[in-house]
């Protein structure tokens, strides 16, 4: 087919005659796109054509979920924002459980798919699937662009709306013909969003109502979601908890946010939080709760949570807002900005007798494990491991006990330190999720800690990080089971293990076989020297740790109890 | 209780889907949904009716507000509006009963716009309360089918000057 030009003749102006795929690549470069994920296909040829000489880092993965992945922890790594790129029908459909997990954990990620030709869409064509329809509940804004005199301005919007208020991912559908035609192109089309705007600046009436109440508070707890590492605003919230001396309680996402080594830390709430955080927050008189949106996992029943509290919230969706909590003194902004204004307008307080109470919890029932034994414990494992990267490594997890043992074991100082799928909680995201945070931290030691059934579903993608020379380390805490639907099993299914469990390859002859270091620990003793040779890998490097099968995440808050209810706290103290 | 919601939002396609689509996933009910062109070429409007607590039509607005091709939302729960829905329905009115339906018609200031053999169709719009009222008072004659718009609404203009 011959290109046409969609352009008048003559009237060339400062602007040149480009073609849809080459308006793509150098918006995106103009956008600072320096790497990008993603898989060909027939309908995005004309654009792999232009990336093929295009400064552009690219990634292939195996799989268009594991390139979704790698894009969503290369943006959560970096603050920048990820770039995937794939083909029509599979390659599209491919993305959804990627797009959905960056959605649910607001992340800044921009999708470009290929579509069948504009006059074809609808028929059923080849590889046809309805792209924008299957993806519109789990992006943040998606469209088709049907005409290349669009395509400038929509990639800059998708930026734009990918990256500011609420992050989340933006999908853009191109039909084949639109990257072929040619039209002019001078590089300044304007964006054009009336339905969309940022409230950055919170209101300064509702920021002095949040000061007087931390100033009259005595018993307050400030909760921090991943809205403030998002916000880049960790510093800011970090001088307001100092100057008004708050005790700080994270969320998953949250966690690196505040340094847990420090005394005012109450480390993770919720379902597996700590019982100090779960006390704290039921007992509070005031929850100042900042990029975080009240999740059942934190909440339990919503009406016996955080019960004598006052809440305020601080957070960039009025969405957010009142949602599942009723909110005294709601905020709406960028946590930075209010943060900054509120530290100016808040008092020093002792709060002894508080701080004294929390000090106790913490004392009481710190996270434990049993140490004398002689299997493999997976807390362990972890707590070697932080213990030899210092706590500096950047951690991404797997989902289920893996996921709740890290978040409660390894310490975290920093943020965008822990990369987890929260929201969604995708089992299968910690490799590609190391992979991406490694192209993004080529220096930093990225290490996964995964769970056997996790890293089963795209362990595939252990051929990625070979062939781009990623010394990602993988550390699976092999129990053989899909350990937290076992948990629930054994507590609430009279211990019926119905199809927890599948059939484990040698983790470390898979390893080997795809290129990679493989290194198997069935004993104690044997992991600390492990994990030492698993860091001092220069290629990826996966370490089977042969974990206590039966081990149980606590605390754990059951379904439907209040946080402060939690089971498992007999059992830390019988270990004590 | 009732709010009549009315959203201003960008000409696109895919914004109804969009907009439906955010109902269905956050488990809204949508009693009626209207759209339709406006003044302005690019913008269109839809007049969404729905029933809920204050709490759950206050996460609507918010939801809707946070679409991005959504302009601008408002509820005009508490204002002075003027709703209106309209209706074409097909009565029975055989030669017999024909006089007692126009009359009908005429009594509710509706139009007859098309005439059968057997059936009357006439053109009524009004508050949503007439337009039920009207179906109800012809179901003795027997209805052979009804089309309803929903409800379009528009806040009334300040009589004084403030």
């Amino acid at each position: 087919m011959k290109p046409r030009s969609t352009l008048p003749a003559g009237s060339a102006g400062k602007s040149s005659i480009k073609t849809g795929a080459e308006i793509i690549v150098e918006t995106l470069i103009e956008q600072g796109v320096d790497t990008m994920f993603g898989y060909p296909g027939g309908v995005v040829l004309p654009l792999f054509d232009k990336l093929y000489d295009a400064p552009i880092n690219f990634i292939i993965p195996r799989h268009e979920q594991g390139g979704c992945h790698m894009a969503d922890a290369y943006s959560r790594a970096s603050g920048k924002v990820g770039v995937v790129v794939t083909t029509s029908g599979p390659g599209a459909c491919n993305l959804t459980t990627g797009l959905a997990t960056a959605s649910m954990d607001s992340v800044a990620l921009v999708a470009l798919t290929g579509q069948v030709r504009t006059e074809l869409i609808g028929n059923d064509a080849f590889q046809e699937a309805d792209t924008t329809g299957i993806t519109r509940p789990v992006t943040k804004y998606n469209c088709i662009v049907k005409d290349v005199k669009d395509l400038a301005r929509t990639i800059r919007e998708a930026f734009h709306i990918a990256s500011t208020a609420r992050p989340g991912p933006v999908l853009i559908d191109i039909p084949v013909d639109v990257s072929v035609t040619r039209c002019a192109s001078d590089g300044t089309e304007k964006m054009e969003l009336p339905g969309y705007k940022v409230r950055t600046k919170g209101n300064s009436r509702q920021i002095s109502m949040a000061a007087k109440a931390i100033n009259q508070s005595q018993r307050p707890v400030l909760y921090v979601g991943g809205g403030v590492i998002s916000a880049n605003a960790s510093e800011q919230m970090r001088s307001l908890a100092e100057k008004a001396h708050l005790p700080v309680t994270t969320t998953l996402l949250g966690l690196g946010s505040y340094d847990q080594n420090r005394a005012e830390s109450l480390d993770m709430l919720g379902m597996h939080g700590s019982a100090y955080a779960n006390y704290a927050v039921q007992e509070c008189d005031l929850l100042i709760a900042v990029g975080a949106r009240f999740d059942d996992r934190i909440t339990g029943p919503v009406k016996s949570f955080a019960p004598h509290a006052k809440v305020i919230h601080i957070d960039i969706d009025p969405a957010s807002i009142s949602k599942n909590v009723r909110v005294d003194i709601p905020v709406v902004g960028d946590a930075k900005i209010i943060l900054e204004a509120l530290t100016k307008e808040v008092e020093f307080r002792e709060r002894k007798e508080w701080f004294a109470r929390i000090a106790q919890w913490k004392e009481k029932f710190p996270f434990r494990y049993d140490r004398n034994s002689s299997a493999i414990k997976p807390q362990y494992v972890i707590e070697e491991l932080c213990g030899q990267t210092k706590g500096e490594a950047i951690i991404t997890t797997g989902v289920g006990q893996n996921q709740m043992w890290a978040a409660q074991f390894y310490r975290f100082s920093r943020p965008r330190q822990l990369i987890s799928s929260g929201g969604l909680g995708t089992m299968g995201f910690g490799l590609p999720a190391a992979i991406g945070a490694q192209v993004a931290r080529p220096d930093a030691t990225v290490v996964d800690i995964d769970g056997d059934h996790s890293f089963n579903m795209t362990m595939t993608e252990l051929s990625t990080a070979v062939q781009y020379e990623l010394p990602i380390k993988v550390c699976i805490l092999n129990n053989g089971y899909m350990g937290m639907v076992r948990q629930w099993q054994e507590l609430f299914y009279n211990k019926r293990y119905s199809k927890s469990y599948v059939s484990n390859p040698e983790y470390a002859a898979v390893a080997e076989a795809l290129g990679a270091v493989g290194i198997t620990v069935d004993k104690k003793a044997d992991v600390p020297k492990a994990i030492k040779q698993m860091l001092a890998e220069k290629r990826p490097c996966v370490v089977d740790f042969k974990v206590e099968r039966e081990e149980n995440v606590w605390p754990m808050v059951p379904a439907g109890k209040s946080i402060n209810e939690m089971d498992g706290l007999d059992i830390l103290e019988s270990i004590a | 209780m009732k709010h009549i919601i009315s959203a201003l939002v960008e000409n696109k396609p895919g914004v109804l889907a969009h907009v439906a689509g955010m109902f269905a996933a956050r488990a809204f009910n949508i009693d009626s949904l209207v759209v339709g062109r406006t003044e302005e070429p690019d913008l269109s409007r839809m007049t969404i009716v729905v029933i809920g607590d204050d709490r759950v039509v206050e996460q609507v607005r918010k939801q809707l507000a946070k679409i991005v091709p959504v302009v601008k939302v408002q509820d005009f729960v508490g204002q002075p509006v003027v709703a209106r829905d309209l209706m074409l329905i097909a009565i029975s009115a055989p030669a017999a009963k024909r006089p007692e339906v126009l009359s009908l018609i005429e009594m509710f200031k509706g139009k007859v716009v098309d005439i059968g053999q057997k059936f009357v169709m006439a053109e009524i719009s009004g508050p949503e309360a007439k337009i039920e009222a009207f179906i109800n008072v012809c179901r003795p004659y027997g209805i052979k089918s009804v089309a309803r718009t929903g409800t379009i609404a528009m806040p009334r203009q300040p009589k004084t000057e403030v």
